[in-house]
């Protein structure tokens, strides 16, 4: 038996090969997206079943525990013949989102760490590419209704053979591309990822013997699923019931319900999402992976100290997703999942558990990642361009105080973009970048305050494109708490005010100079009775002007009584 | 000059200070409690300490913590902010982040409160054209507003103004007129790069810590002169270089960093004497622990620090990487039953459980005091307590006697520090094994050489005064102004002729500030840099220039080298952006012969150890405990071995050697047990 302190010293070391791997690709990669925004992660799976031993501290967290689905189903096609068998220097590539992905853009590179012949694990990492083919720029198209309009589907394929790149694969994949000339720098960067990997790990494993480090991974295993159950432990027993709304899905305009009943009996937490709604036609779809891995982040925000691993995991039983959304399969569209369903199903398990831990659970946060593309071409420059403005929404109260304002999405971690780096690359003037007042939830702490940005095209013709959510209800208040402000998206164009027709989300809304959008993103939903505030929060908030008076005398209408 | 040269530093527990006497080849020095807010009486009380007679002193260069500590506390000048229509909200939205990747929650409080942030007409556009005039009518009315409402402070910050500052510039001129005192801030002015966010916070946090700086300087400047003081009093800033007491609040916030960056200073000059030109700093503190990079005896500086969660301050300065993880940090089992170390920390109240002052959960330092590594005497009672709490916190669950319990805290804490080490060093492009380790702090020493082991570093520096390592920094300073300039532009649409004349423009300037303070300099220099990224990225990669005048082939084969140098990764068929272009002006200072930090008469001909005690590596073992002054230059010894000092106890692990160096830096070689 492994004594403890080279258990937790072993532990540490993988940890350190994950993160490592991490910066290696950031640092390495050419795309802002990866580069900046470290839209990637990096992990250490097992080489029987692809399960989770380690992941990188600095990974996206959409990405939680998504790569074991993946790993496992290369393991499983290379055991049935499916897949090629790897040989050493071998790096697999795959993004089929059906074979336990999250959308196209998510591409992933797997490679064997090989001991004597034999594999002791797989090393793994996703990274967000700019463009992966398709009927839009980026890959968020909005009326997508089947996979192939989304881009080039990768089955898992060896893409380095004996250390080197198959040059006629990568053909194929640049051929299929947009600025593919531009990849092979985030293609480099992802293998070196791996491969730094392979070394620190291999380092590893000559210091304290394969035969040690497997049995402490065992035991990692054994003791993440004891400190997941001492977390669940704390959740009385009970059902715990929520739901969240998805607008649309972008080509039928109806809202799509993520029901949910989370159960707490023994040492189990059962997410039970039967009666979901049903495979949408448009791209609001999940896939399994990613359903599941959006349960296992929502849980992280909940015990941020719980090491990631398959271990922790084991606890989480999520059942009744089969026939939904929530598990759609090919050639349903899923461009929607990693940035918006996700973020539904997390604020789901907010909800429902907010109601059994409101001490660690807050408000629904505004849970989208607030997409709006500008595609055009600037006739000063006579370049084409691809504009993405993200942005951030208010965060949901919370027992400690109110929610933040503009935060990031709640399965992300970048930052947005500067209003003058955005005036620089594109034919675009911003009227303003303000704090969207009156939009945080009412409660005892009230939610956070949305984004309202206004931009003006200066030059050119352009298209306008909108995967957002929460325009149809609120972020949700818990506990008393009211809803946030819904987002909303406006077009204005010589004096009329277009409001797409789903809302949130639209594709290919045609601009002329002059035109100017505006967004108001969500609030942050409100937590407790908005009568236990505090009066004089409610007074600091009129005098700053984050609220009307009118606006906080009907938020707050017992404060104002009192005068 | 002949005479005295002060370097006095105040930390968060002590004010330290080092007097040379470069003609008698003397040294005094002098550790004080620090005193709080204020800290002139803290740092008078050192020179009391020191015995020394501020007339006969030439010279004092300050390291002050005035403007840390009112940031991290918040306690700031009341400050309005001046700012394009649209655009208030800036500052309290940031750049949509939340304070920790997993969690939902948090709090933050913008520099200045929203009824504070008024906005006026103007707009420039990304080229600096003007969309909107600026209505100076506005201005006027913003400024009495502002001025009605008490503030003391004012920023004027304009979208696009490192473009076009020409209405910063007109807006300043009309606030000047209004505003009773100096302290108004144009955005552009302390740092001309895009990105409105970044720039206005470090606007906003100079104007907030200015008055405060001012006031502290002035008071500190009188009261050294009513002492008999008459020379110039110098303040370190950030960017490892001092500027005079009389101008340094102008640009107060870069001040804010100066603490560490001293220390690296100071191991700066400690390497070039000593011949190593690779030195990884390693400063461990109660709370957390600073780590820095110098190659090639230069010390790394960047633009882009945040000194706390949304809080960029974005001027040169060096940089230094804090890990978190320090003596404080507490040791536990989980709920799983594995063993976690950090990132909860103690901090100095309650602190340690040896330090008696309440603490009850087991820290760093409460392992290294029961494993012999400390000197128990110095703390008393409370090292039983340690003992106790380690036996029963960690050793019970995990089935250890409290020597193994304590040594698997600080396996795991070594682990964890080296492993972040690596990390710093691996952001920046470099191995750690291509360096020597110079381990300062209080509690640097301690673990520097099981450190060395774990990240596979071959050489351990110590130097001579490593507690106060920081005020070393200030007398070994050289005078430095830096100047940034954004373009922005492919490199291959750049008029090559603009980018001399702001470089030369830039050197002009620099040389006119450092000529203007009173001091006797060596040498005086430039140093040329380019900020430079492939068209479509968004990170940058700083490049050295040989001259001001640089061809456009020339700095494309540099940028690709660089670039090489770092991700190795060639990508020749990419376009170069240029984005800043850069040049430090730096005065070089007369060098200090630091053989003279220990006094050379107090040492002995041969090492004898003062005493034995039991110290535990892997095991109880007998090991001798030397005197660091009493040291021979001719050193050799091997490990395991204490060595004591009035500021560190420093640990060498058995399998080591140690030697001494002509300044008297201890040198251990890292070898395996």
């Amino acid at each position: 038996m492994i004594d403890p302190v080279t258990l937790a010293v072993i532990q540490a070391g993988l940890q350190q090969v994950c993160d490592e791997m991490d910066l290696t690709f950031s640092r390495g990669a050419f795309s802002p997206v990866i580069a900046e925004a470290d839209d990637r992660s990096d992990g250490i799976y097992d080489a029987a079943d692809g399960s989770l031993i380690a992941q990188g501290s600095k990974g996206l967290p959409i990405f939680v525990g998504v790569m074991q689905f993946s790993t496992a189903t290369l393991i499983r096609r290379i055991r049935d013949g499916v897949t090629a068998p790897p040989a050493p220097g071998d790096i697999y590539i795959v993004n089929d989102p059906y074979l336990g992905g999250t959308h196209l853009m998510d591409v992933r590179f797997a490679m064997p760490v090989w001991r004597g012949g034999e594999i002791f694990c797989w090393l793994s990492n996703t990274g967000h590419w700019p463009d992966t083919g398709g009927a839009v720029p980026g890959g968020f198209s909005a009326s997508a209704i089947s996979s192939e309009q989304e881009g080039l589907r990768l089955p898992p394929v060896k893409l380095f053979k004996a250390g080197e790149l198959d040059p006629e694969i990568w053909q194929i994949i640049c051929s299929n591309i947009r600025v593919s000339e531009q990849r092979i720098g985030d293609v480099k960067a992802q293998a070196s990822a791996l491969l730094v990997g392979a070394e620190r790990l291999g380092a590893l494993l000559d210091r304290y013997g394969d035969a040690e480090v497997r049995e402490a991974i065992a035991m990692m295993r054994d003791l993440a699923a004891r400190q997941m159950q001492a977390m669940i432990a704390l959740i009385p027993d009970g059902s715990y019931r929520a739901s969240a709304i998805v607008d649309s899905d972008g080509v039928v305009n109806e809202p799509l319900t993520i029901a949910l009943q989370v159960t707490k009996a023994d040492d189990t937490l059962r997410f039970d999402f039967t009666g979901s709604s049903a495979p949408c036609m448009g791209p609001m779809n999940s896939v399994r992976a990613t359903t599941l891995s959006s349960v296992y982040l929502a849980m992280r925000h909940i015990f941020p100290d719980v090491a990631i691993s398959a271990g922790a995991f084991e606890p989480l039983v999520v059942t009744g997703i089969e026939g939904t959304f929530l598990d759609a399969a090919y050639p349903r569209p899923v461009s929607g999942c990693a940035a918006e369903v996700s973020q539904r199903i997390a604020e789901a398990v907010f909800a429902a558990l907010v109601q059994a831990l409101p001490d660690r659970v807050t408000a629904a946060p505004a849970g989208t990642s607030g997409n709006f593309g500008l595609g055009g071409s600037d006739p000063e420059t006579g370049q084409t361009y691809v504009m993405y403005q993200i942005s951030g929404g208010g965060y949901g109260g919370w027992t400690g105080g109110d929610g933040i304002a503009n935060g990031c999405s709640t399965i992300g971690i970048s930052k947005a973009p500067p209003v003058e780096i955005m005036e620089q690359k594109y034919p675009v003037l911003y009227r303003r970048y303000a704090l969207r007042e009156g939009s945080g939830g009412a409660g005892q702490h009230r939610g956070g305050f949305g984004l309202d940005y206004e931009i003006e095209l200066l030059r050119g013709e352009a298209r306008a494109s909108f995967v957002m959510d929460h325009g149809r209800v609120g972020p949700q208040g818990v506990l008393g708490g009211g809803d946030g402000a819904v987002n909303r998206v406006e077009v204005h164009r010589n004096g009329t005010v277009i409001v797409p027709e789903h809302l949130s989300k639209a594709q290919d809304i045609t601009l002329a100079p002059g035109d100017r959008v505006r967004v108001r993103t969500p609030g942050g939903g409100g937590y407790g009775n908005p009568t236990a505030r505090d009066p004089a929060l409610v007074t600091e908030d009129v005098r700053l002007g984050r609220y009307s008076e009118a606006d906080a005398r009907q938020l707050w209408p017992g404060h104002f009584a009192k005068e | 000059m002949a005479g005295l040269i002060a370097g006095v530093d105040v930390g968060g527990t002590f004010t330290d200070l080092v007097v040379f006497d470069p003609v008698e080849g003397r040294v005094e020095l002098a550790k004080v409690p620090t005193t709080l807010p204020n800290q002139t009486p803290g740092v008078l009380n050192a020179f009391e300490a020191a015995g020394t007679d501020l007339s006969a002193i030439d010279l004092i260069v300050h390291g002050t913590t005035t403007t840390t500590n009112a940031v991290l506390e918040r306690r700031l000048a009341r400050t309005g902010l001046i700012t394009t229509e649209g655009f208030r909200d800036v500052l309290e939205l940031g750049r949509r982040t939340r304070p920790q990747a997993y969690g939902m929650h948090g709090t933050f409080v913008p520099v200045i409160p929203r009824d504070l942030r008024l906005e006026v007409p103007e707009r420039m556009d990304a080229r600096g054209r003007v969309l909107t005039p600026l209505d100076e009518t506005a201005v006027a009315a913003a400024v009495r507003q502002l001025l009605a409402a008490g503030c003391e402070s004012l920023v004027i910050h304009f979208l696009h103004a490192y473009a076009n500052p020409a209405h910063e510039i007109r807006a300043v001129e009309i606030a000047t007129r209004l505003w009773p005192n100096s302290h108004v801030t144009a955005g552009h002015a302390l740092l001309s790069e895009s990105r409105e966010y970044e720039r206005g916070v470090t606007a906003a946090l100079n104007a907030a810590v200015q008055p405060l700086l001012e006031r502290y300087v002035t008071r500190l400047a009188d009261q050294l002169a009513e002492r008999g003081y008459r020379q110039e009093l110098l303040v370190m800033n950030g960017n490892g270089g001092m500027v005079s007491a009389r101008s340094v609040s102008r640009e107060a916030v870069k001040t804010v960093m100066s603490g560490p960056a001293s220390g690296v200073m100071a191991a700066v000059a400690t390497g070039r004497r000593a011949g190593i030109g690779n030195l990884l700093t390693y400063d461990m503190g109660g709370t957390s622990t600073d780590v820095a990079m110098i190659r090639n005896g230069v010390a790394p500086v960047s633009n882009e620090i945040e000194v706390e969660y949304a809080m960029p301050i974005h001027v040169p300065m060096v940089d230094v990487r804090t890990v978190g993880a320090g003596g404080g940090s507490i040791a536990r089992v989980d709920q799983g039953g594995m063993l976690r170390v950090g990132p909860e920390s103690a901090g100095s109240t309650p602190g340690p459980i040896c330090y008696g002052r309440g603490g009850t959960q087991v820290t760093i330092s409460d392992a290294n005091l029961i494993l012999g590594r400390l000197p128990a005497n110095r703390f008393g009672k409370a090292s039983d307590a340690a003992r106790a709490a380690i036996a029963e916190q960690i050793g019970a669950p995990l089935g250890l006697g409290p020597e193994a319990a304590a040594e698997a805290v600080l396996r795991l804490a070594n682990t964890h520090m080296a492993g972040a080490i690596r990390m710093v060093s691996i952001s920046m492009g470099a191995d750690p094994r291509d360096f020597a380790l110079f381990a300062f702090g209080g509690a640097g020493p301690l673990h520097a050489v099981a450190l060395a082991r774990e990240l596979a570093v071959p050489r351990v520096l110590i130097p001579a005064r490593p507690g106060i390592t920081n005020a070393l920094g200030c007398v070994v300073a050289d005078l430095r102004h830096d100047f940034v300039r954004t373009l922005n532009r492919p490199l291959d649409t750049v008029d090559i002729s603009a980018v001399h004349d702001i470089l030369s423009e830039q050197e002009a300037e620099g040389r006119r500030l450092v000529e203007a303070e009173q001091i006797a300099l060596t040498g005086l220099r430039a140093e040329f840099s380019a900020d430079m990224q492939f068209v479509g990225q968004t990170h940058l990669l700083r490049v050295p220039l040989p001259s001001a005048r640089p061809t456009r082939d020339e700095m494309q084969a540099l940028f690709e080298q660089a670039y090489h140098a770092r991700f190795r990764v060639d990508l020749p068929t990419m376009r170069a952006n240029l984005v800043n272009l850069n040049c430090s002006v730096i005065g070089a200072r007369p060098e200090l012969d630091l053989s003279i930090l220990i006094d050379p008469a107090g040492r002995r001909d041969r090492a004898e150890p003062e005493s034995t005690r039991p110290v535990w590596f892997n095991g109880w073992r007998d090991t001798p405990v030397y005197w660091r002054d009493h040291l021979p230059l001719d050193l050799h010894l091997s490990g395991p071995a204490i060595i004591e000092q009035m500021d560190t106890t420093i640990v060498v692990d058995p399998g080591c050697t140690i030697r001494s160096d002509t300044d008297g830096n201890l040198i251990v070689e890292v070898g395996h047990d």
